[in-house]
Formats: structure tokens, C-alpha cells, sequence
């Protein structure tokens, strides 16, 4: 009796809590939803404030196949984010592996080196990187696009983090069994931490996807562009049709929603990955 | 027998070193090799093809100076970073600390969404607030229904409402993704310092600004860091939201540097470094500061 006299007073205490908390929910999922209704719907009606689902979703998918390159421009998003995340995924882990594991002076110092890079802004890397890559003629490919990008500190100081908790004796023991060096990273390492490379695959592949400031530097070929590029340019017309563009923003977030619903636990440790 | 051994160690020392071997090549060819191209390239002046030397040397930074439309992407960025980074900061750990009660039902639900806006890129959150407060858009609509608005208010082509609405954005985009960083944190707090705190007889409001704040200052410092160096760098907003106007008056730093390297227009690749040498300086000496103010609280 008393317990539950407690616990609904407790409750009734905190309905300013869920008030707050409705509202901001709401308004964090209402464009989202009013993105999706809007794709269904004629833009005059957008435009005059429908929000609920339409029947124009089929004219607004051909409009979009009309005007875009929607399955090349998917395809592109999706082949460069995918290889990016696995170099990336190699590259940094290898490193942090490296660095934590085999950690000596000189290393800990190249690390924090390294560090200085995550104030280095990507608009002040922008003009000699798009010269380089253009000297190497790999403008509008998947490695100029992905190049400036797989190896980040940020990654590499959330592998070097995680791997505080690897075994050292593990490491040891496959020694004495013979195990070669890049053995031990491949057949125990990586199989131990599978989940720090999920979260890092799931943020290196979320950023790799809406990419935007550098492709669009580096992919100057119309038909090599991503989606995020795409949208850009379909809204960037005199008129702008209000239902193609919002399927166009729906095609270009139905992966990283799909991500975040199935994988909302890696997300999370993937943003916060570098801290401990 | 010894020598051996000695050949053990040798090869793991060199595995180290061929391990972190590939990534520290790419930071440096990516990251510190440009950055030092910057420098050298602002302080040049004519086309991609044939650069000189600037007459005299310092010409990019003078004229930076005195560019009107430069000195007010940096006044537009440090106001979206004065108003917006404070908000945010402030609203996210209100979110974590309301969401950290044990004794809140659907807890998994109300972090879920709140924190969805991360699912979506920058470029299209920018265009689906840009459709949302259209002159023929849903925000105007309701608000004429409502009868608040007498007639269609064209909310992106004033200065004033335009930066709002910038703000309004960048705070529905980023303020889940901070109480995420908040909500680690508190975990970390022991739940026995509130008890104390609460058979001391502190209440809420002092529990949070004496024992939660303090505790949490870490993340504070490193969040504040996070999204001022996000702020300076503002793109993609600035570029589909408002695409700088009305008049170049949202224009943020980074979208001016790429109008002059990239947009429309002669590529200036000398005045451009200068001004995205300036960014640089600017992220590193507020990093500083910020990390400075966390120490002398700790």
C-alpha cells in the first residue's frame, strides 16, 4: 500500500519532466515525419500545409527519376561509404592497436602529434588537398573521395582506448604458441574488440554518407555525385518542387535512419567512442 | 639462447612501428602537409595556374581585414556560436539529467527521439527546415491559421529571422547529440553522492549546480570544444539553408573561403588560404581557452 502511494507520488512529481519531454520529442520527430508525408504529396499541397500522407508519391518518384540520377548517385553514396569504412576501419584500428599495445616513448609522443590534427578545419585542407588529388588524376573517384578521410584521430584514439581492455596475457600466450605478430592482430585481436568496430564502423560509415563539403570539391563530374549532393541540387532550381525534393531527402536518409534504428547502441558508443 | 630472444623483442618493436605506420602517413600527408600548403599558398596571389608571391607579403591577410562581407561571415559565425553553443549545451544536460532518473517510464523511448535528428545528414535537415519555413510553407501556413501572422512572412529572406532559424536548426540537429555525451557522463556518477547530497539536505536545483556540474565539467569542456569547432566550420547550413542571403547576411566563414576557392566566380586560392589559415587560429586558441577555463574549475 505504502509502496504504491510512494511511487505515484513519486510519478506525479515528475510530470513537468514528461511534459518537457513530449514536447521536445515532439519537435525532434515532427520534421522527419512532415519529411515523409511530404513526399507523398503534391508540392502545391505541401506548400499550403498538408501533413498528412498523400497519394502523389508514384508522380513524385518519376518527377525524381526525371530530373536526378537517383540510382547512380545512391550507388555512389553506397560504394564510397562502404570502402571507406572498411579502410578506415583497418587503417585506424591497426594503428591504436600499435599504439596502445605496443606503446613506448616515442610512440606516445607520435601519438599526441597525431592529436594536433583534430584542430587542423577542413575548409584550411581543402585548396592543396584538391591540388593534390588533382595532380594524382583521381578527382571524381572513390579514392580521392575517401583518401583525406580514413585515417582520423579520432578513430585511431577510440581503438587506442579500447584496447585498454584487451588482454595483454592473451597476446602473450599465442606468442609462445608461434602465432607471427599480424597473426595475433587478425585472429585475436580484431574477433575481441568486434565492438568497438561496430560502433566505428557505424560513425565512419553515418559520416562517409553525408559527406558534403569535400565531395563536392572533389566530385566535379555531375555523374559522379553522392546523394547529399543530389538533394543539394534539386532544391537548388527558381521553383522548387516541395514533394520531389523531400523523396529525394527521403532516399538520401532512409540508410543512416535505418542504421540508427537498428544499431542505435553502436551510434551512440561511436560518438562518444573516444572517451573513457 | 639470449639472442634470440633479443630477435623476439627486435621484431615486435619494428610490428609496432609498421602498425601505426600507415595512419600516421596519411595524417601527415592529409592533414599537416596541406595545412602547411595553406600557409605557403596564402600568402600568394593570381589564379591556380600561375601564382606569385604576394606584393607585399602579408597582401591576403591586409585585405581579409578590411573585406566587409569576410568580417561579417565572422560576425554571423560568432553569433551563431554565442547564442546556439551555450542553448544547446545548457538544453542537453537538462535532457540527460531529466532522462537519468531511474524512476522515469519510457526513458528508451524519449532518448530515442530526441536524439533521432542524428540520423539525418546536414545537408538534408538544412533543406527540410528550409521547405518548413518557406514563404509557401508549413510554418507560415499555420501560423496564418492560427491567426499569429496576418499574411505569408518570408522568414529566409530577413536578415533577423534567417539567423534565427539557423540557430532553431542547428539546435534541433545537435542537442541530442550532446546529452548523448551527458547522459555517459552521468553514469558515472555515483549514485551515493546524491544520497549524501540529499540527506544533507541539499535540494534539486543546488544538487545540480554544486555536485552535477562540477562532476560532469570533463564532458562541459570537451562538448564546448566539440561544437565550437563545429560552429567555425559551419558549411552546409549556411550553403542549402539559406545559401548565405538575404544579401550574404547568414553567410558563415567556411561558405564565404569556398565561394572564393570553388563557388562561382574566379577561383582566389591565395585569399581563400588566408582566410581558412584564420579558422585554424581561431579553433586553436578557443580550444585552448575552453580547456583552460575546465582546469582552473576542476
Amino acid at each position: 500500500m505504502t509502496k504504491k502511494r510512494k511511487t505515484s507520488h513519486i510519478q506525479r512529481k515528475l510530470i513537468p519532466s514528461y511534459i518537457f519531454l513530449i514536447v521536445v520529442s515532439f519537435i525532434s520527430v515532427f520534421p522527419l515525419f512532415w519529411m515523409i508525408t511530404a513526399a507523398t504529396n503534391q508540392s502545391v499541397d505541401v506548400a499550403r500545409g498538408r501533413i498528412w500522407f498523400g497519394t502523389y508519391l508514384a508522380e513524385n518518384f518519376r518527377n525524381l527519376l526525371d530530373r536526378q540520377d537517383l540510382w547512380s548517385a545512391m550507388g555512389h553514396s553506397f560504394l564510397f561509404a562502404f570502402v571507406q569504412t572498411i579502410v578506415a576501419l583497418l587503417i585506424c584500428s591497426l594503428a591504436g592497436y600499435g599504439f596502445e599495445l605496443y606503446h613506448d616513448k616515442q610512440k606516445d609522443l607520435v601519438f599526441s602529434i597525431l592529436l594536433l590534427a583534430m584542430m587542423v578545419p577542413q575548409v584550411a585542407t581543402m585548396i592543396p588537398l584538391y591540388k593534390m588529388i588533382s595532380g594524382m588524376h583521381m578527382l571524381n573517384t572513390v579514392w580521392g573521395f575517401m583518401l583525406p578521410a580514413i585515417s582520423t584521430p579520432f578513430l585511431i584514439m577510440m581503438f587506442r582506448q579500447n584496447s585498454r581492455s584487451f588482454p595483454v596475457d592473451v597476446m602473450e600466450a599465442a606468442r609462445i604458441d608461434g602465432l607471427s605478430e599480424l597473426r595475433i592482430f587478425f585472429q585475436m585481436y580484431m574477433p575481441i574488440m568486434r565492438s568497438t568496430y561496430a560502433a566505428a564502423a557505424v560513425i565512419t560509415f553515418m559520416n562517409a554518407w553525408n559527406a558534403y563539403l569535400w565531395p563536392k570539391v572533389v566530385l566535379t563530374d555531375n555523374a559522379a555525385q553522392t546523394m547529399p549532393m543530389l538533394i543539394a541540387n534539386l532544391a537548388a532550381g527558381y521553383t522548387v518542387d516541395y514533394g520531389v525534393l523531400m523523396l529525394g531527402v527521403l532516399f538520401c536518409s532512409i540508410p543512416t535512419m535505418i542504421i540508427f534504428f537498428v544499431l542505435q547502441k553502436q551510434f551512440a558508443e561511436g560518438i562518444t567512442g573516444a572517451v573513457k | 639462447m639470449k639472442k634470440k630472444g633479443m630477435s623476439v623483442t627486435s621484431k615486435q618493436h619494428i610490428a609496432g612501428w609498421v602498425y601505426l605506420a600507415p595512419a600516421t602517413a596519411l595524417i601527415v600527408v592529409m592533414s599537416f602537409y596541406p595545412i602547411i600548403q595553406a600557409v605557403i599558398t596564402s600568402l600568394k596571389t593570381g589564379s591556380s595556374a600561375n601564382m606569385q608571391w604576394a606584393e607585399p607579403i602579408v597582401y591576403n591577410y591586409t585585405r581579409m581585414f578590411q573585406d566587409k562581407l569576410f568580417m561579417r561571415s565572422v560576425g554571423n559565425t560568432f553569433l551563431y556560436l554565442l547564442v546556439q553553443v551555450p542553448i544547446m549545451l545548457i538544453l542537453a544536460m537538462l535532457l540527460a539529467q531529466i532522462l537519468n532518473n531511474k524512476d522515469l517510464k519510457f526513458r528508451g523511448f524519449f532518448r530515442t527521439c530526441v536524439f533521432l535528428p542524428c540520423a539525418t545528414s546536414l545537408v538534408s535537415y538544412s533543406l527540410i527546415f528550409k521547405s518548413l519555413f518557406a514563404t509557401q510553407g508549413l510554418i507560415n501556413s499555420i501560423l496564418v491559421n492560427l491567426g499569429i501572422l496576418e499574411e505569408n512572412y518570408n522568414f529566409l529572406g530577413t536578415a533577423g529571422s534567417a539567423k534565427a532559424i539557423i540557430i532553431i536548426a542547428l539546435l534541433w540537429r545537435w542537442t541530442g547529440y550532446n546529452m548523448v555525451f551527458f547522459l555517459a557522463g552521468l553514469q558515472n556518477i555515483e549514485y551515493s553522492v546524491y544520497e549524501a547530497a540529499k540527506i544533507d539536505g541539499a535540494n534539486g536545483w543546488q544538487t545540480f549546480w554544486r555536485i552535477t556540474v562540477p562532476l560532469l565539467m570533463p564532458t562541459i569542456v570537451m562538448t564546448a570544444i566539440m561544437s565550437i569547432n563545429g560552429t567555425l566550420q559551419l558549411f552546409d547550413e549556411s550553403m542549402n539553408l539559406t545559401s548565405g542571403g538575404p544579401a550574404n547576411s547568414t553567410i558563415t566563414m567556411s561558405h564565404y573561403i569556398y565561394n572564393n576557392s570553388f563557388g562561382q566566380g574566379v577561383a582566389n586560392f591565395g585569399y581563400a588560404s588566408a582566410m581558412s589559415f584564420f579558422i585554424f587560429i581561431l579553433v586553436a586558441i578557443l580550444s585552448a581557452i575552453s580547456m583552460k577555463v575546465g582546469d582552473k574549475r576542476d
